[in-house]
This record gives structure tokens, C-alpha cells and sequence, in this order.
């Protein structure tokens, strides 16, 4: 299945959010999450299915003024 | 001490945490001011290999600092909500510093925007520090929306300039006396944090001016001296100015000898 994961096409075999984020290499690290532009809870992710051409938002804390 | 949103702080200076030479520098600088707030962000984190969110992360938890994240760079309602529940989420903190940009060269906020988003997260447990202008009918509207701080700019993010409309932020100390009032943005010099705590404003945020100096570490320990100096002058009573001179020395008594 084709998504967009931060705005770049990736090609992945698992459907469940919580299982695509493990697939990307996400792990445990720090990030929250959002789909087509809605925020994700991470309690969530285990009922978010995704569909081709999802838009995937994946973030993490970073320096900010 | 300052309270904001029922947390009581000791330090008046609130710092940015981007553009350090270093984290490193970072690290030293709020260590040297005695930080007890740091602003942070959210960016895309990329897959794998390089995770410098986690690192920045791990660093401010060591700190021991409070987070005060922000929602720069959203330009609607829609992504600056949504940005503060990604916030929320990361942080565990409700406080968020809700930008909603609303021109590019000057960063001005889209004030219409961050009524309307502030009141969208304070109906839903946020602690909101709007960033806003020293528009006295924004303020009243975002306190009505359930905002319990107002962070006026001083001027355009990042241009240093310090405050470049002092009648208006005085307006909006008197206006709002009981509101904690921080001035956010466009400060470049410890004079300028001075000159708004003189004013009777209860704290300063900045970034670059500390960051992007030739020593930070040493910009941020004058930043903080230049705070409490001016904060000890608010509370001192400044005399009011004059148009005309008035002399200082009596000149009852003084020798007839012209």
C-alpha cells in the first residue's frame, strides 16, 4: 500500500497505525502522530486503519522559540 | 514570584531553544540564567537513522525545566489545534504558546485566527499563551476566549529591535492590570527585557538574541541581570517624565554672585 509518511511516498505492508509506525522503524520513540491532518491519539492508534494514499504526519519534540 | 496558570516561577526569563551553536551551549546557557521555562516545537521526524528529536528531548528532560511548547509556523485555526494536541500529547503538558502566523514578512499574528483557536483549546483544558499584538480589543477578546496570560510582541520575531510600540504596551499593562503579561519577540538587547519590566510587564521570552549572540552563555546571564533590574525598578516607583528641565540641586540659598 502507497501512503505519504511526512510528505514522502513510502510503499508498506501493515495497515494499523500502531503496526505502520513500528514497521517504519518508529519504535518507542517520541512522536505523535496525525492522519489526513487529524491529530492521532496514541491510545488510537491501535483503531486507525490506513487506506492508499493516506497522508501520514509524524512528529517529534524539537528546538522552538 | 510570577505565577502563571497556578505555577509559581522564580525567573521572569523565558528562553527559546533554538539556534544554539550547540546543545551544548544550550545546556549552559539556561544552567547560567537559572531557566525554569524553555520553549520547544514539534518537527517531522524522519525514519530510523538520525533521531534528533529524541536527543533534544532527552537533554531538556535532563534539565529538569518546564516545557512551554509552541505552535510556530501554523498559519490556520485547523493546524495550530492540531499542533497543540500533537503538543499536549509529546509534553504532557497543557501549557501551549499558540502562534497563528498571519503575514510572512513580519510574522505579525492573524489575531481573528488565535481568538478563535484559543477559545477552541481552552474549552478543552489548554493553559493558552496567546501570542498576540499590544491590541487592547484582541487582548479583551482572548481573555474572554479563557486565556489567564497575554504575550504581546515586542516586534517581529527575530529582528531585535526591542519594543517598538512603548505607548501601546503601556496601554495594555494599565488596561490589564491583574494579567500576567510577558513580552514575546523582537527583543535584541538586555536593555530592551529592562526597559519592559520597567514597564511593569512580569516577563520576557526570547530567543535569538541569546542564541544567535557571540557568547550566548554570556548574553543569557546579562538578560537575566537586565530582568531583575528592571523588575527591581518597576517596583521602586520610576518618577515620571518631563518635557522641561527641573533642577535637581536647590537653588533656595543659593549665593547671589551673578
Amino acid at each position: 500500500m502507497n501512503i505519504l509518511v511526512n510528505g514522502k511516498a513510502r510503499n508498506i505492508n501493515a495497515t494499523e497505525l500502531l503496526e505502520v509506525l513500528n514497521e517504519l522503524g518508529y519504535g518507542n520513540a517520541t512522536i505523535a502522530t496525525a492522519v489526513n491532518r487529524c491529530f492521532i491519539p496514541v491510545t488510537a492508534r491501535v483503531d486507525i486503519t490506513l487506506s492508499e494514499n493516506d497522508r501520514l504526519e509524524i512528529v517529534a519534540p524539537m528546538q522552538g522559540s | 514570584m510570577i505565577s502563571f496558570y497556578e505555577v509559581e516561577l522564580t525567573s521572569r526569563l523565558m528562553l527559546g531553544t533554538a539556534r544554539y551553536p550547540s546543545p551544548k551551549i544550550l545546556k549552559e546557557a539556561i544552567i547560567a540564567a537559572a531557566i525554569e521555562v524553555v520553549t520547544v516545537s514539534l518537527r517531522r521526524e524522519a525514519a530510523g537513522g538520525e533521531r534528533s528529536g529524541q536527543a533534544f528531548w532527552s537533554l531538556v528532560r535532563e534539565l529538569g525545566v518546564r516545557v512551554l511548547p509552541n505552535t510556530a509556523g501554523c498559519h490556520s485555526v485547523k493546524e495550530a489545534v492540531t499542533t497543540a494536541y500533537m503538543a499536549r500529547e509529546i509534553f504532557g503538558t497543557s501549557w501551549i504558546k499558540l502562534e497563528v502566523i498571519g503575514e510572512d514578512d513580519t510574522l505579525q499574528p492573524d489575531v481573528f485566527g488565535l481568538v478563535e483557536a484559543a477559545r477552541i483549546l481552552s474549552d478543552d483544558g489548554f493553559h493558552v499563551f496567546p501570542y498576540t499584538t499590544e491590541d487592547l480589543v484582541v487582548a479583551d477578546k482572548l481573555l474572554d476566549a479563557g486565556c489567564r496570560v497575554l504575550m504581546p510582541w515586542g516586534a517581529p520575531i527575530g529582528s531585535g529591535r526591542g519594543l517598538n510600540n512603548v505607548f501601546g504596551l503601556r496601554a495594555l499593562r494599565a488596561h490589564f492590570p491583574d494579567v500576567p503579561l510577558v513580552i514575546d519577540a523582537g527583543i535584541g538587547l538586555p536593555s530592551h527585557a529592562a526597559q519592559a519590566m520597567e514597564l511593569g510587564y512580569d516577563a520576557v521570552l526570547l530567543n535569538t538574541a541569546v542564541a544567535q549572540a557571540a557568547q550566548p552563555v554570556a548574553m543569557a546571564i546579562a538578560f537575566a541581570a537586565a530582568i531583575t533590574a528592571g523588575r527591581s525598578a518597576y517596583l521602586a516607583g520610576p518618577i515620571p517624565t518631563r518635557d522641561m528641565a527641573e533642577p535637581s540641586t536647590p537653588v533656595v540659598g543659593k549665593a547671589f554672585l551673578a
